[in-house]
């Protein structure tokens, strides 16, 4: 398989995996294994939007037991002798071989998925952003060799574009030092939140000027926050920033 | 621009770039001191690597393991992650 898997770099390491649970697309190509009529190959194909059901494969890393996933897009794109070319937008941990595989079912003829790229995890999509391991050679050799180090500020992302596609909360710089020490987040250090925060969902805990402290899960929903006076209202999971770099204005013990 | 909008302008920017939109709740305006943190694009170049995500283009042939292990080695970093692995082919 080909196409976008984004790689965090050290400090980023810890916060890459949350895009697994982001939403994917996929361009594949399917081979059926008979003759198929156009019109009935999209029909087919456009049939398994919505809810589908899906028993992970014997080789695979999960729970064997049947999952509902949800197909949100799936278009036929092209379609040459017994070679389908589809587009499918869906959750995260829906197997496209198995829906190929099903896809062939239902038309009758049997189908095998013959090629997969992916095209999006989440915020990362096949766009300008997308470089191939030689880019990031070319832009390491001449950054070492003369020092020039726009090529490597050009294919390397901020961390902060992991998190694009999650509810955020800015903080007050006072808050920021006790976030990156991994305590949880009262609502006085709070500056502003977006309105998806929901509770139990995670959110991107950011400073003023945009920076990543850290992971969280939310305890209320944003409307619940708006509201109220004190109180913690994310619980801390995964601290990205390092303690020490916004001064320390709390102290133990003390509320809020 | 001031350093709170420069960081709600590029947070605001990298959220469209991915397809989605915020819609801010202001509690409080509140103003970020220059002396602490730097806004995210303006990292020293080691920050930026060491703070940075590479949207890759897997190549067939190697499993995503393999293709992290590189560009690990290749930056001689400590750690590196993927985020969703991708079959080898």
């Amino acid at each position: 398989m080909t196409g976008v898997l984004p790689i965090g770099l050290a400090n980023s390491t810890k916060v890459i995996g949350n895009v697994i649970h982001s939403v994917k697309e996929y361009v594949m190509v399917i081979q059926l294994h008979g003759d198929a009529r156009e019109s009935s190959v999209k029909m087919v194909v456009e049939y398994f939007k919505g809810d589908i059901y899906q028993k992970p494969p014997l080789r695979s890393s999960v729970k064997r037991s049947i999952r509902v996933r949800r197909i949100y897009e799936i278009e036929l794109l092209e379609i040459r002798d017994r070679f389908i070319l589809v587009r499918v937008l869906s959750d995260p941990g829906t197997y496209m071989r198995k829906l190929a595989h099903d896809i062939g079912l239902m038309l009758g003829t049997g189908a095998h998925m013959r090629e997969l790229r992916r095209t999006r995890t989440g915020p990362y999509r096949e766009d300008e952003t997308l470089v191939r391991l030689q880019d990031i050679s070319e832009a390491l050799t001449l950054w070492r060799s003369s020092g020039d180090e726009r090529y490597i500020r050009r294919i390397i992302l901020p961390v902060e574009t992991s998190i694009a596609h999650l509810p955020k909360i800015m903080i007050l710089d006072t808050a920021v030092d006790a976030i990156a020490h991994g305590a949880n987040l009262a609502v006085p250090g709070i500056a502003r939140l977006t309105s998806n925060v929901e509770r139990n969902k995670t959110v991107a805990i950011l400073t003023l000027k945009g920076e990543l402290v850290a992971l969280g899960t939310a305890l209320y929903s944003a409307k619940e926050i708006a509201g109220m006076k004190k109180g913690v209202v994310a619980r801390t999971r995964r601290v990205v920033m390092p303690t020490g770099i916004y001064p320390p204005a709390w102290r133990k013990g003390q509320p809020g | 621009m001031d350093l709170v909008e420069k960081g709600l302008s590029f947070i605001d920017y990298i959220t469209a770039r991915a397809g989605y939109r915020n819609e801010w709740i202001v509690l409080r305006d509140a103003e970020t001191s220059p002396d602490h943190g730097v806004l995210p694009y303006e990292r020293k170049v080691n920050d930026h690597i060491n703070y940075g995500v590479i949207n890759l283009d897997k190549p067939p042939g190697p499993t995503s393991h393999e293709v992290v292990a590189w560009v690990k080695k290749m930056f001689n970093l400590e750690k590196a992650g993927h985020g969703g692995t991708l079959e080898p082919l």
